[in-house]
């Protein structure tokens, strides 16, 4: 409560200070009647906290929305402890949740948290992050072919730096093992960000990186991405090709979608969807995309249902090919 | 000389009227936001961000950077006035900050904290200034082995020397140990010891519950009991001699400060760590090297100057990762990285070449919030030391409100109110029964990063500890470590010996 407060105190005095009384863009008819709990399910500092942030602050400098938004962390037990607690706000109208892939893999690998995520309130998909495969600048390693043999060379003592365990770099890490018939083996580190340095630092001799993870090192000649998981190849990578190109059929993403509680009433199903849908559309978000090579359109509703349903049958096959479930 | 021309150039912007009204104004909320319980600088930084989108860049930063300098500064004031750490960071101020207030030293305590937070923070922009890209590399070089040992390190300035009853020390370890261990496991992805299936355990005991249990409810039950419920907490003076005299009397604190300055900073720019480790490793560092180590948790000005001076020196040295690799040394910087990332600047490498005005405008204005943050909290002082002045019986209450919100603000759980108020109960009895409860605190903050580390060593050199003195940075700490953990045992042997021949 005290956060709430003195969050109030300093977003009046930010008004007060800039004089900044232009006239509001609040969408017609429902309107959050009391700040709205904003939930992210992971670690503050990590790729979702910081896109959360910014969906934040897009909200804010444009005024979408007449209460603030409260960002609230929950990372415990790779996402549980959010999804547990946005099922138990069951028909809130007041609490959203910024997703990623957890969203689908820790229901599937702890089947006693009884979470069903068809159950949730599809409000928005932001956008999808794209994977690729990176070495250190300084290796001869130039193709994915080279890639191949350097591992094979190296034996089981190639390390593959990720976060998590059970996690997308670990599905895309296993995805290697299995395509190319290597035994790499994967360490797992706090964040994206951490998993970087591992490989700038010359810990780690592979990553799985998202590009917004590895660009600083990339643009600094320390680091090289030998192909994407993507359908296309990448504008901001242009010279690593997709493993689609390279005859393996694997494209992976990273979803960053927004749901809102169970049972959330229509109403204000509509108004988030509608503040979510001028987020994507700001010149801010569109932005931060391109420079962040994101990918996907807007999706809500029915279709965000279809999606989630495609992708939770995905990540079960491939949690099963990885022996996290059976 | 080059890199003079640049800082002179950063001053310049740090100067702009407009930069410099928000470092000041940064640096008051901070010492506010650092001496409100459970409010750290990283949730002011977190509620604060979306603020700065009003301002250019560089002011964002600046005013942020100005909150988090100031709220180290803040948190030792209610380390030191109620016994409540302000912040994580402040934490090892309590240990010393407190007993030194209880004997009527306050103003002495604050002192002695605002003039080694400003050492911290000069000797740290002065590195920060002129070693900028080879302290990188040193970051950079820095992995699971090398991490693991200088936890190892840490624990062991904490057992090895010392006055403190070893067997009551480990034991008060292996508590914060376990402690550490709730929750879920990084490595498997499992979780761990959830007691009752309670789901307020999934996301671990916050460390600062835990403190602020120990530190703030044990503290109440203490006084309770001691006092009977009628004295004055202490009998605070405050003249302007006797702030001059505190200034003089600094000098005895000097070598702890120093010392305290360069190791927050180097624990600082390791990704992963940041203040909290740096200020409780300094105080463990401090008492190893002190003369008389018994005197510290008594109330020894030393206790305050290392922790002190190691916070602000690693909220400096945290922002070198965040700024030359993009990755955060400490919670606060995660939250300024995904500022810089809505500004559209990329941190890396390359921000100091495309970005000049911006680095430098930031490590200028960390010199004047350095300034700024000792002359407002010095005038604070006497304001801080009036509210001792209150009778216990106004002051318990409040103390105990302060308690229940820092208890619930770090993840805004009930679930963990509670667990802070058993904290507080059991660490009462333990105080009882004399058994140490700073290395249980440091054991919790420790504990993970040094549990992580030594699996993800032991997974790249599958299962050989020879990962650890195959590397050199590595094997040094190892060696340190080791001897510090083997010279209690040999004093033990020494003295039985020496006892035989005579008897």
């Amino acid at each position: 409560m005290r956060i709430t407060r003195i969050y109030w105190l300093f977003s009046a005095m930010s008004l007060v200070f800039t004089g900044a009384f232009t006239s509001t863009a609040y969408a017609e008819g429902w309107q959050p009647k009391k700040p709205v709990e904003f939930v992210i399910m992971a670690g503050k500092g990590g790729g979702a906290d910081k896109m959360a942030r910014l969906m934040q602050t897009i909200i804010e400098k444009h005024q979408l929305s007449s209460k603030p938004f409260i960002p609230v962390n929950k990372p415990g037990g790779s996402g549980a402890e959010s999804l547990i607690y946005l099922k138990q706000k069951k028909g809130n109208d007041h609490v959203i949740m910024v997703t990623l892939n957890s969203f689908y893999t820790t229901p599937l690998r702890q089947p006693d948290l009884d979470v069903d995520i068809s159950t949730f309130t599809p409000i928005g998909r932001m956008a999808e992050d794209t994977f690729l495969l990176w070495v250190h600048a300084d290796t001869p390693i130039k193709s994915v072919d080279d890639f191949v043999k350097a591992v094979k060379a190296k034996g089981g003592d190639w390390i593959m730096a990720g976060t998590g365990k059970g996690q997308e770099d670990e599905l895309l890490t296993n995805f290697l093992n299995i395509a190319y018939d290597l035994n790499m083996k994967y360490v797992p580190y706090k964040g994206g960000g951490r998993v970087a340095k591992e490989l700038a630092g010359k810990h780690a001799d592979s990553t799985v990186n998202n590009p917004s993870e590895q660009l600083g090192f990339y643009e600094a000649g320390n680091t090289r991405p030998l192909a994407a998981f993507t359908p296309q190849r990448l504008d901001l990578f242009k010279d690593a090709p997709t493993f689609k190109e390279l005859g393996k059929n694997f494209v992976y993403f990273m979803q960053r979608s927004v749901v809102g509680a169970p049972g959330m009433s229509k109403e204000a199903e509509a108004y988030y969807r509608d503040v979510f849908a001028r987020v994507y559309a700001s010149e801010e978000w569109q932005q931060y995309m391109k420079k962040k090579s994101l990918q996907g359109g807007f999706l809500t509703g029915d279709k965000l249902k279809t999606y989630w349903a495609g992708e939770k049958a995905n990540h079960k096959i491939m949690l099963k090919d990885i022996g996290e479930i059976k | 000389m080059d890199i003079l021309a640049l800082l002179a150039d950063g001053f310049w912007v740090a100067l702009q009227p407009q930069n410099l009204l928000l470092v000041v104004l940064g640096v008051t909320v901070g010492l506010f936001i650092g001496a409100m319980p459970g409010l750290g600088s990283v949730n002011g930084v977190a509620i604060l961000l979306p603020m700065t989108f009003l301002v250019p860049p560089t002011g964002a930063i600046i005013f942020l950077g100005a909150i988090y300098y100031g709220a180290m500064y803040g948190g030792a004031i209610s380390s030191i006035m109620l016994g409540i750490p302000g912040a994580s960071t402040a934490v090892a101020t309590t240990f010393d900050g407190r007993p030194m207030a209880l004997q009527g030293n306050a103003d002495r305590a604050l002192v002695t904290a605002a003039i080694a937070s400003f050492i911290g923070g000069t000797i740290s922009v002065l590195l920060f200034t002129f070693f900028a890209p080879p302290l990188a590399n040193v970051a950079l070089a820095f992995s699971s082995p090398e991490e693991f040992s200088l936890m190892l390190l840490a624990f062991a300035t904490f057992i090895g020397l010392g006055g403190d009853d070893i067997p009551k020390t480990l034991f008060s370890i292996c508590i914060g140990l376990v402690m550490s261990s709730v929750g879920l496991d990084l490595i498997s992805g499992q979780p761990r010891m959830i007691f009752f299936g309670l789901p307020g355990f999934f996301h671990g005991i916050h460390f600062l519950v835990l403190a602020i249990g120990i530190y703030g409810i044990g503290e109440i039950l203490w006084t309770v009991e001691s006092s009977k419920g009628g004295m004055k907490l202490s009998q605070a003076t405050l003249t302007l001699r006797r702030i001059i005299q505190g200034i003089k009397t600094t000098k005895e604190t000097f070598k702890a400060t120093v010392m305290g300055s360069f190791l927050g900073y180097f624990v600082g720019i390791l990704p992963a760590a940041g203040a909290t480790p740096g200020s409780l490793m300094a105080y463990g560092v401090a008492k190893s090297l002190s003369k008389n180590p018994e005197t510290f948790g008594k109330g020894n000005p030393n206790g305050v100057a290392a922790p002190e001076a190691a916070n602000n020196a690693a909220s400096t040295g945290s922002m070198l990762p965040m700024l030359t690799l993009g990755i955060p040394g400490s919670p606060t910087t995660a939250i300024l990285l995904g500022g810089m990332v809505i500004w559209g600047l990329e941190p890396g490498p390359m921000l100091f070449v495309e970005h000049k005005s911006f680095v430098w405008g930031l490590i200028a204005s960390l010199y004047v919030a350095n300034l700024f943050a000792l002359l407002i909290n010095v005038a604070f002082i006497p304001a801080f030391v009036w509210v001792l002045k209150l009778p216990f019986t106004i002051l318990a209450p409040i103390i105990f409100i302060l308690c229940i919100v820092g208890g619930y603000a770090p993840t805004q759980d009930m679930h963990d109110v509670w667990l802070m108020l058993i904290f507080g109960v059991v660490a009462y009895l333990m105080r009882k029964l004399d058994y140490p409860m700073a290395p249980a605190v440091l054991a919790i903050v420790l504990g993970p990063l040094a549990e992580t580390s030594l699996r993800q060593s032991l997974l790249i050199s599958d299962g050989s500890f020879s990962v650890f003195f195959d590397r050199p940075i590595a094997c040094v700490f190892m060696i340190i470590a080791i001897a510090l953990f083997a010279l209690p045992v040999l004093n033990l042997i020494k003295k039985r010996l020496m006892h035989k021949t005579h008897g």
